[in-house]
């Protein structure tokens, strides 16, 4: 079993690496051929990293559209990020004072992560205009990252695991050790589900990470009189004109 | 919460059975604008003429659906291919969307016409579908899972009759918290048609006519200098003063590009009465050109690059020719999108380019102004300056709102600073004349509602999509006409106009309700001594 997990979690980082550089190399080699931000727009590249700062952290868009939307989308996101955080302390050895600072936070930003899947995957089923546009693997993405949640918190506060074992488990695989993983259902179950959502991450709309730091209408400056934009495939069309 | 379906939607009465001749009318306003509950294939039937082989092979596209499926189908997915290979933004956007829902309220198609299809992420889904099938390893594993489909006629027809109820106005683009656009997958899609054979006959035979003969209505040369003639003879009649309207005049310092309907539909032909008169006033020469007697450039709508550019490059010849020093733009929304937004690009007008034509250009054209001008920067600029006179009570018997056409507010700019597209046009507006009132936040500025004729829609079989798609804009502005007695909605595009002149009868308001900006400063604007 442990070398089972060991294969398992080098595959899926190898996936999950290997994955998101390809799509990141492949939209930064795709050329955008007109000049398409979405008005009024930054005219300047220090506002558009803000506007794409303002996007990525608060979500302002979204918080414009719709605040149900925004309130649990921006709840499971950040407490998730928190979450994620407070896991680096599986990784790292000594934990870093950050890291460590926010444990208690993370902790409770599990429940936050946990009532934001849900309210989103609620408004799946109540809310007709989404419930017309999920499509099963929408459903599934929100059970996988609910599960991961769920079983996650369990291990917390209900069955606990051996926590300095797991610690041990993941240093080890990164010096390529494989060290015993404590025989926990839920454990098993918790890092099976975090390897498939790995390993789907660049094949799945969780590519809407990378996404939106490549999207024209949010990353291009608003200087289309002064500044000249012409992709390659252009030129060429040019030249043989 | 604004997610609570309203009951109260729009009756699909005319959609239900447009073939037999239903009588067309404007849907009921809604006693609760809200989001409609949702009424499947309400708008399966609206389709626009479908382009026949003469239209198509003018441009170079294939002529026709062909008789083997499997013909179709390779073109289709091909040029799908191409275009995700050449286009970041289609590639970025097929991938990012996880249909948390932000855009299903945000089209006004979706709003007018309750037809699930019309919400954006649905309509982009009829691509995204057919993406994942062919284009993602899940989708070609699992496309059940994943929503996955083949390309079948089935699925052609729906983008057909779907993106083609799409008028490129990206209010959904705003809302999303990608920034996903529609505009660009509809672009795509009718790129994708053109090259399957499925090309849109209203779209396809305008720019068949761009080529010909030089504009989107076919005036040809000797009907323009005709028309201004008759033009120049009313502004005298009118006012007493000889206001030129010139063509084709060499050595003039303005080219101005307008769109070919203000050589003569109402309202735009006022407007183009105001170009005339600022220019008069201001002592500026200018001249129209019969070789880009079109700003409009019908390109974009077909989501065709190399017709854009075809299009874009007869205003540089024409600029080359007159020798002009610069090149302003009339009032139309789309063809100031391409403008602003694209020429530079496309042909060099503006700074950068290093072709021999864009080289020569650039140094004709004065760097001292913003290349190119919308008409309404040069008004303002001319205002500021204190070169325009007004007697704003001339307008008095008009209470005014203005309309933001999609693609000044969403896809361009005006001035130096991020939203000038909504302040200059205000500002001309209140500087001509005395009452102006806005309409409800949530439907001005970048969160403009379309008219509901953007895109390559405004066409007489869609009248019923046109009609219902202009709902939330004609709520907006029943508000304040009760309100306030607004009389006058002041717009600078082509398109909103022939929109509005054609549906605010069926809402029960004059025509003439619709008109230009440049249409209120020809009113007020004091040309000085009467000759």
């Amino acid at each position: 079993m442990n070398l089972l997990f060991a294969i398992l979690f080098y595959a899926a980082t190898l996936v999950l690496v290997g994955g998101v550089a390809y799509r990141i190399y492949d939209y930064a080699r795709t050329p955008a051929p007109l000049s398409i931000p979405t008005t009024p727009a930054p005219t300047t590249g220090s506002g558009v990293a803000l506007r794409l700062f303002r996007e990525v952290v608060f979500f302002e868009s979204l918080f414009k559209s719709n605040l149900w939307i925004w309130a649990l989308g921006w709840l499971f996101h950040v407490g998730l990020a928190l979450v994620l955080l407070r896991h680096l302390r599986y990784f790292t050895e000594p934990v870093n004072f950050v890291i460590a600072f926010i444990q208690p936070f993370g902790m409770y930003a599990g429940f936050a992560m946990a009532a934001g899947l849900a309210g989103l995957w609620a408004r799946r089923f109540l809310v007709e205009r989404i419930r017309y546009i999920s499509t099963p693997s929408d459903h599934l993405m929100l059970a996988l990252l609910l599960g991961i949640a769920a079983t996650g918190l369990l291990m917390k506060f209900v069955m606990h695991t051996d926590i300095v074992a797991v610690k041990m488990f993941f240093l080890g695989l990164m010096s390529f050790e494989v060290n015993p993983l404590p025989a926990h259902p839920g454990l098993y179950l918790h890092l099976l589900m975090v390897a498939l959502l790995m390993i789907i991450f660049p094949v799945s709309k969780l590519l809407h990470a990378p996404g939106v730091f490549f999207s024209p209408t949010r990353n291009q400056v608003d200087n289309p009189r002064e500044t000249r934009r012409l992709a390659p495939w252009a030129a060429a069309l040019e030249r043989k004109a | 919460m604004a997610d609570t379906p309203v009951a109260a939607a729009p009756a699909p009465a005319a959609a239900a059975k447009p073939a037999e001749k239903a009588k067309i009318e404007a849907p009921a306003y809604r006693e609760m604008p809200g989001i409609p509950a949702l009424q499947p294939g309400s708008m399966a039937l609206s389709r626009p003429y479908v382009a026949n082989e003469k239209i198509q092979e003018a441009l170079g596209f294939h002529a026709k659906l062909d008789d083997d499926w499997q013909v179709t189908h390779d073109l289709a997915i091909a040029r799908m291919g191409e275009l995700l290979g050449k286009s970041r933004a289609l590639k970025v956007f097929m991938d990012s969307c996880v249909h948390c829902g932000a855009c299903t309220d945000k089209c006004h198609y979706f709003l007018g016409t309750a037809d699930p299809k019309n919400m954006p992420v649905a309509r982009q889904e009829l691509m995204r579908s057919v993406y994942r099938r062919y284009f993602t390893l899940p989708g070609k594993l699992f496309p059940g899972l994943v929503g996955a489909k083949d390309l079948t006629r089935e699925v052609l027809d729906d983008w057909y009759t779907y993106f083609w109820q799409c008028s490129q106005c990206r209010r959904c683009s705003l809302y999303c918290p990608y920034g996903i656009d529609t505009a660009e997958v509809t672009m795509a899609a009718h790129s994708i048609l053109d090259s399957a054979g499925y090309g849109q006959k209203y779209s396809n035979e305008i720019i068949g006519k761009v080529h010909r003969i030089g504009n989107n209505l076919g005036l040809p040369g000797p009907a323009l200098i005709n028309t201004l003639e008759g033009v120049e003879e009313d502004v005298k009649e009118d006012t007493g003063v000889d206001v030129r309207y010139p063509l084709d005049v060499h050595g003039a310092e303005v080219l101005l590009v307008t769109p070919s309907a203000d050589f003569f539909a109402e309202p735009h032909i006022e407007s183009l009465i105001g170009y005339g008169k600022v220019f008069h006033a201001a002592g500026i020469s200018w001249t129209l050109s019969s070789k880009a007697s079109e700003a409009g450039n019908f390109g974009m709508f077909i989501g065709n690059y190399e017709q854009l550019r075809k299009i874009a490059l007869r205003v540089r010849e024409a600029a080359l020719e007159l020798g002009v020093k610069r090149i302003v733009v009339g009032e139309c929304g789309h063809a100031w999108r391409v403008a602003y937004a694209f020429w530079n690009t496309l042909t060099g007008i503006g700074a950068g380019a290093n072709d021999p034509f864009a080289i020569q250009l650039q140094k004709q054209l004065d760097p001292n102004y913003r290349q190119p001008s919308h008409i309404c920067e040069l008004t303002w600029d001319l205002i500021q300056q204190g070169r325009l006179k007004f007697d704003k009570s001339a307008n008095d018997h008009r209470i005014i709102t203005f309309h933001d056409s999609c693609n000044v507010a969403r896809a361009s700019r005006m001035g130096d600073m991020p939203g000038g597209q909504f302040d200059i046009p205000r500002n001309i507006i209140r500087a001509v004349a005395n009452h102006y009132v806005e309409m409800a936040p949530d439907t001005i500025r970048e969160k403009t509602f379309c008219c509901g004729g953007g895109g390559g829609v405004l066409t007489d079989e869609l009248i019923d999509l046109r009609l219902k798609g202009a709902l939330p804009r004609m709520e907006a502005i029943k508000e304040v006409a009760d309100r306030d007695k607004v009389n006058f909605v002041a717009m600078i595009c082509a398109i909103c106009k022939a929109q509005f002149t054609k549906i605010l009868p069926y809402y029960g308001y004059k025509m003439g309700m619709a008109g230009g900006v440049h249409q209120l400063v020809s009113t007020a604007i004091v040309l000085g001594q009467e000759q």
